[in-house]
């Protein structure tokens, strides 16, 4: 892949809010490129390493560990559906489980999934600390409230964009 | 008859045409108390501190003056603050509030601090999930820039003072601060044994550093508003200021509320607050602060101690809807305040189903450093799941006990803790639905899990 023409600038930005230690900038890092290119690539996680002088394995491991960041591409709606109490008592596996109805994807649990026509990835996550108007989604970079409402429903498939 | 707030952090935030920008800020009195401060010493911020008698709003509620003496007072290391803005304890939705909707006022608490505290560079972690949060606080950190009230010399006092956004990925544990650290660190956020590595002695980067929540800090800057002893009168003695209460669950009016700390009970809050349990239902249980708080049931009574004026303390007995909302009395009642989340239960739920709920989140939570956490919050998971199968064993919620009892007590970090609560709780408080439970075939549709 290659690199947008401001890419590295943007990382050397992020890198001197740490002026004590670069390492701290991996987080950052890894969240550009995530947001850049969908997904953290070996490529990506090489490139980092690089920038910060540290052994590829710094930055896998973080990738590895941390819910937010995927090796893969997801399909180009993302819907992050809260699972944990607050939204589970409103009605969030119903929720869940419509928008799997809805869009075709087959899913049960923590972790992605997409949906055949690779439109819709649909991951249930934990808490998104929303509970006063639950259940919640989130679309992308967006917090649905309410979600289950038909709606709203709507708005997490798009509808309406 | 409805019970009205005294709002203080969120004075602002819902009201009509209040914006997050400078502007609207400035016009509401923003900043007078960082020109306040900066025109007073850093210890004199510090006594103010102190005599507020401010207790954290992260889960803790340790004092908040306390922590920051426990910088060494000969250190010539840099010292760091940091603002833990990883909200993420289920049950909890209010510093998203203060972040979308008062941003300055957050940043104008952590200036004050950094200069109570002699740090000169800040970080405020954000919870990943937060995208838009951290954009607005972005903004608002350049707009306070542009306008001195951060940078290298604030206000001309000589002061100078950077922020910068942090966001996490994902990671419940981040929100524990020796975890936080570490992540900020670049590292994977596995927490940090105390002692010896108290932040305040040995934080970010092994140089002395206070972690304080997003409420703990804009509290910071009322208290310099108004005084360390005027606000030491709001609240109650020993819980002191003003708390957001977050209710969800099933009440009719779920949303954020603040008051004054005890001003309110479990049951006033509910009933007269929150419009009352839904549907006509009946109250069954409550988890007072944040979902590793331990459950209480309604029906059960309290034995709790009452501080009255002349200083002298009485025990007294109370039923769930009279213990007033404050640390000590929810202490008493064998829970705690934690995060000011309270999740509420009516008498249709299923205790089993909201346990394996609350496990599966602490499964997937535990960050594995430690044997019992990693392994039983993962057992917890598995047991209470099998439960809801079909597949559990009459001896099941004694196996429960015994995983959380072994968990408790033995971890780096206070997540041992967070994860066996719930399930020492609902399994002794509702051992009849645990013990029908475990040999009974599944339900059609689990609700809750």
């Amino acid at each position: 892949m290659k690199l947008p023409a401001d890419f590295t600038a943007r990382a050397d930005e992020i890198i001197a809010r740490y002026p004590a230690s670069a390492r701290s900038a991996t987080l950052p890092l890894l969240h550009l490129w995530q947001e850049t290119f969908g997904f953290v690539s070996g490529q990506g996680v090489e490139w980092i390493g690089a920038r910060l002088g540290l052994e590829p394995i710094r930055i896998l491991e973080l990738v590895t560990f941390y819910p937010m960041f995927r090796q893969a591409p997801i399909g180009r709606r993302h819907i992050r559906v809260c699972r944990t109490l607050s939204c589970a008592l409103a009605g969030a596996r119903d929720l869940y489980a419509e928008l799997c109805r809805r869009t075709g994807a087959a899913g049960d649990a923590h972790g992605p999934v997409t949906s055949p026509d690779g439109e819709y990835t649909i991951e249930f996550v934990e808490c998104l600390a929303s509970c006063g108007t639950a259940p919640v989604a989130m679309i992308g970079d967006r917090l649905i409230e309410s979600a289950n409402t038909p709606d709203n429903i709507e708005a997490c498939l798009g509808k309406g964009d | 008859m409805p019970i009205p707030e005294r709002r203080l952090i969120l004075r602002h935030a819902d009201e009509p045409g209040y914006s997050p920008d400078i502007g609207s800020y400035l016009k509401h009195g923003g900043y007078d108390a960082l020109r306040k401060a900066l025109a007073s010493s850093p210890d004199a911020i510090a006594t103010e501190v102190k005599a507020s008698g401010l207790r954290g709003r992260g889960g803790a509620g340790f004092s908040c003056g306390l922590k920051w003496s426990f910088i060494p007072k000969n250190n010539t290391k840099p010292v760091y603050l940091i603002c833990n803005a990883d909200e993420s304890e289920p049950g909890t939705f209010k510093d998203r509030q203060i972040i979308h909707k008062d941003p300055h006022q957050l940043l104008e608490g952590m200036a004050i601090t950094a200069y109570a505290i002699g740090s000169r560079l800040a970080y405020i972690y954000i919870r990943g999930e937060f995208p838009e949060g951290a954009r607005i606080l972005e903004r608002a950190i350049a707009e306070a820039r542009a306008a001195s009230f951060l940078g290298k010399d604030i206000l001309g006092s000589g002061f100078g003072l950077d922020i910068h956004v942090h966001r996490g990925a994902g990671a419940y544990i981040c929100g524990e601060e020796t975890g936080l650290i570490e992540s900020l660190e670049g590292k994977r956020p596995y927490p940090r044994i105390k002692p010896p590595y108290f932040p305040a002695v040995l934080g970010l980067y092994m140089c002395p550093t206070v972690v304080n929540n997003v409420e703990t800090l804009c509290n910071v800057k009322h208290i310099v508003g108004m005084g360390g002893a005027e606000y030491a009168r709001l609240g109650r003695p020993n819980n002191t200021g003003t708390r957001i209460l977050c209710v969800s669950g099933d009440v009719r009016r779920p949303g954020y509320y603040e008051f004054e700390v005890g001003a309110v009970t479990i049951g006033q809050l509910i009933h007269d607050v929150c419009g009352g349990v839904r549907d006509g239902n009946r109250l069954k249980a409550i988890i007072p602060g944040g979902s590793s708080a331990k459950v209480l049931r309604a029906g059960d009574t309290f034995a709790i101690r009452r501080r009255k004026a002349d200083g002298t303390v009485e025990a007294i007995s109370l039923g769930l809807e009279d213990i007033p909302l404050d640390f000590d009395s929810l202490a008493d009642a064998g829970s705690m305040a934690g995060s000011g989340g309270i999740i509420v239960m009516d008498h249709t739920r299923d205790m089993v189903e909201a346990l394996a709920n609350i496990n599966e989140f602490y499964a997937h939570e535990s960050c594995g450093q430690c044997t019992p956490c990693r392994e039983g919050s993962l057992w917890m998971k598995k047991i209470t799941a099998r439960m809801l199968s079909g597949r559990g064993r009459a001896s099941d919620p004694d196996l429960l006990a015994s995983v959380a009892n072994n968990i408790a007590g033995r971890t780096i970090c206070a997540f041992g803790e967070a994860c066996a609560w719930p399930t020492q709780s609902f399994v002794e408080k509702f051992r009849d639905e645990f013990d029908a439970r475990a040999t009974a075939p599944a339900k059609e549709v689990p609700r809750a899990a």
